[in-house]
């Protein structure tokens, strides 16, 4: 492999690393959103 | 400060993110001059000590939430704690598999045992046990005490990381920055990269730290569902 290769390899590694911890972030975060809102229209029926 | 204001700052440290990321990027790749012995395969240094660098001050926050936690015993610092954790995990991830991808072109082997690379491999295995340990407790004062404790002596792992080059003999190079054994015409590079690895953790952190608080309002809510039925 040349230099070039294994450079761009380990940027890569780096923005797929950030973007996967990302989106999970965003997924988690968009399924306690729900979570809470499926929670308080159960206490407000009550 | 109200939720709009909050809403505004994240957005702009988001945008600040973005930016500093997007000219380490250029500072990294263009702007630092070819280093002559290495060639372009240097470059890579420009990300994986910002990483190194921000991965220990995740570990360090993790070790202060903690301790603050078995002092006062408030779940906003076992969030911190949990939240620096997980950054942490990620910023050393990166430094883990950036060296090798810098190693085996230099060294001509893309792993070997030696005192920094082991600690900093165990670094990270004890923070994922950290992470772990939190899930196998149901309690959440329980295992909010039990991952402080384990923060703590998890935490004495990252001095023997930091001073593993200064101790023993070790192929790692040695610290550039305090030595002065980087060029002055790389430093500006560096500081861009590592102001910008400093914003991301922030933005990071905070993201993290605003999910557990998220998921501790989904379990007061569902104890109050469960209280009602």
């Amino acid at each position: 492999m040349e230099p070039m290769h294994y450079l761009f390899a380990a940027y890569l590694a780096i923005w797929i690393l950030l973007a996967l911890y990302l989106r999970s972030i965003h997924s988690r975060e968009r399924k306690l959103g729900e979570d809470i809102a499926r929670l308080r229209d159960i206490l407000e029926k009550q | 400060m109200t939720g709009r204001a909050i809403e505004r700052l994240d957005g702009l440290l988001a945008v600040l993110v973005f930016a500093g990321m997007t000219l380490a990027l250029y500072m990294a790749l263009i702007g630092a001059p070819t280093e002559r012995t290495m060639g372009d395969i240097q470059r890579i240094f420009y990300f994986h000590v910002p990483a190194a660098v921000t991965g220990f001050t995740a570990f360090a926050v993790n070790f202060a939430a903690s301790l603050l936690y078995l002092a006062r015993r408030r779940p906003g610092w076992d969030a911190l704690a949990l939240a620096s954790a997980e950054v942490g995990i990620l910023l050393f991830g990166m430094v883990l598999v950036t060296g090798p991808i810098w190693a085996k072109p230099v060294w001509f082997v893309w792993w070997t045992w030696s005192p920094r690379l082991t600690t900093s491999f165990i670094l990270v295995l004890l923070y994922a046990a950290y992470l772990v340990v939190r899930k196998s407790f149901e309690d959440p004062d329980r295992r909010a005490k039990v991952a402080a404790v384990f923060g703590v002596v998890a935490f004495l792992d990252a001095p023997l990381v930091w001073f593993s080059i200064r101790w023993w003999r070790d192929i790692h190079p040695s610290p550039m920055l305090e030595t002065g054994g980087l060029a002055s015409s790389m430093r500006p590079a560096l500081w861009v990269c590592l102001a910008a690895f400093g914003l991301l953790f922030l933005y990071l952190l905070r993201r993290r730290y605003r999910l557990e608080s998220m998921r501790l309002s989904v379990e007061r809510l569902a104890r109050r569902v469960d209280t009602f039925r």
